[in-house]
């Protein structure tokens, strides 16, 4: 479902002496569909990187990005924007809304925008919501003054509102409670099941031994070298 | 499927200075974009060269009309082109006293773009425009009065409900929420994308607001003294930005 094949990454910062940082190399990596797959390697070892150019949300400088049959490393925009919808979820660390938009709906976004009525994308919205613990008075609201970690939940239900084929993972579990955790990680083995392919960053290793197949240590796609130019 | 808008090599120019050029690119039906860019890069420029506001030097812009296929709107004639401009295109100015007329009540203003394609009862057009306001969160009760005595929120969202009561199927913005203090901006950014979603809206933002084209535009464009410097999926512009000149825009933005 996700193929990564000989993917480079680099920054050039123009406005910084022009400095080139190289931060992968020859990436190679394979998710299968009900596969989980964790990704390891010290802060700054490119997991985030890997991710976020999966997402497209990062341009990768070569190498070819498979996600079903789309190579997001050369697709238009309206493709990937068509591959986020219908096809690739992602749940970041961080909750990104419009102010002022009410939780539920929040929640309810993905599944409207790929045309489910509002009456059944509310009604799934308000089970996950509570299923995740958080409470109906608040649904109302709009989540931006929530604490993190009921931030950190809407952001799940987000993207476990839409039955994705593949699913990008960013630390699901921090910041969670015991209870909330067991939740997430349960929303998780039922995509498994479903047939999701799914890739993640957990540094609960406890989380990563229950929930995935493989460890994909991001270290060996390092080149180590950063050069300025004089 | 077909792009809404095709743009071909468009190119303005005031005299020996350039106003923008070499813009091409497509629009499909349902997605907005952004245009980004200091002031004076050629952004409203652009902008008045594709709604038909003023002749491009160069360059054609392509629309998919609903009878004839795609045409291109810079030859046309100047009647077709405002038949356009009151059906399928609508403009929303940066200040809503250019879009709006002061001295006719807010009703008036929604039902004229009515009148203009063919609505004459009365009755029929009132209650139209006060659906409209409703959507825009005017009370209906300020139906009668006139914009002259609406705040400048207020009247900006009439001057969207003006605009998009004929059922546009393309918007052109010109920073629509500039001006306005951050509620009102909020709440007109929540607005904009519900109307975009449930009427399959195609829109084109001009705006200097990074956090505006985050939430609002799926694609981004950011210009830099008449040229196009960079292009594409609005997050991964503003996040994994290329040109100099956006990387200096991106990292320019205070955070709050």
């Amino acid at each position: 479902m996700i193929a990564i094949e000989n993917v480079s990454k680099t920054f050039t910062l123009h406005n910084q002496g022009a400095a080139v940082i190289k931060v992968m190399q020859d990436a190679q990596l394979h998710v299968e569909p009900g596969e989980c797959v964790a990704l390891t390697g010290a802060s700054g070892a490119g997991k985030s990187t890997l991710m976020r150019m999966i997402y497209g949300n990062y341009l990768a400088a070569s190498g070819r990005i498979f996600v079903g049959d789309t190579d997001v490393a050369q697709a238009d925009p309206r493709q990937i924007l068509d591959l986020r919808r219908h096809t690739l979820g992602y749940v970041s660390q961080f909750l990104r809304v419009v102010p002022r938009v009410p939780t539920l709906n929040v929640v309810a976004d993905p599944l409207l925008s790929t045309g489910t009525t509002e009456a059944e994308a509310l009604q799934t919205a308000g089970d996950l919501l509570a299923r995740l613990n958080i409470p109906e008075r608040l649904w109302m609201l709009s989540p931006t003054t929530f604490s993190g970690g009921e931030q950190q939940r809407v952001n799940i239900a987000r993207g476990f509102a839409y039955p994705y084929p593949a699913l990008l993972l960013d630390e699901p579990t921090a910041s969670l409670d015991a209870t909330n955790r067991d939740t997430v990680l349960t929303l998780i083995e039922e995509a498994k099941a479903r047939g999701a392919a799914i890739l993640g960053i957990f540094h609960d290793t406890a989380a990563r031994d229950r929930i995935c197949d493989r460890v994909v240590d991001v270290t060996c796609f390092t080149p180590g070298a950063q050069s300025v130019p004089a | 499927m077909t792009p809404l808008l095709q743009v071909e090599n468009i190119a303005k120019f005031y005299g020996p200075r350039i106003g923008c050029t070499d813009v091409t690119f497509d629009l499909y039906p349902g997605e907005v974009m952004g245009i980004v860019g200091e002031s004076g890069s050629g952004k409203s420029t652009l902008l008045n060269c594709l709604a038909g506001h003023l002749p491009p030097d160069r360059g054609a812009v392509k629309f998919d009309t609903r009878t004839d296929g795609l045409r291109d709107t810079v030859t046309m004639s100047e009647p077709e082109r405002r038949m356009l401009g009151r059906t399928d295109w609508a403009f929303v100015h940066q200040h809503a006293r250019d879009g709006l007329r002061m001295n006719v009540s807010a009703g008036g203003n929604v039902g004229e773009r009515l009148m203009a394609v063919g609505a004459r009862h009365y009755g029929d057009i009132r209650s139209t425009a006060t659906d409209w306001l409703g959507r825009v969160e005017i009370d209906a009760d300020r139906i009668d009065d006139r914009p002259t005595a609406f705040s400048g929120g207020m009247q900006q969202r009439l001057q969207i409900a003006r605009n998009l009561v004929t059922g546009p199927r393309l918007v052109f913005m010109d920073e629509p929420t500039g001006g306005l203090d951050v509620s009102v901006q909020a709440r007109l950014l929540d607005l904009l994308r519900g109307l975009v979603r449930e009427m399959g809206l195609s829109a084109i933002i001009v705006t200097h607001d990074l956090a505006v084209v985050r939430l609002l535009a799926d694609r981004l464009m950011v210009m830099k003294s008449g040229h196009v410097v960079e292009n594409g999926l609005t997050d991964q512009v503003l996040d994994d930005p290329q040109h100099a000149y956006t990387q200096l825009l991106v990292s320019s933005v205070l955070q709050v």
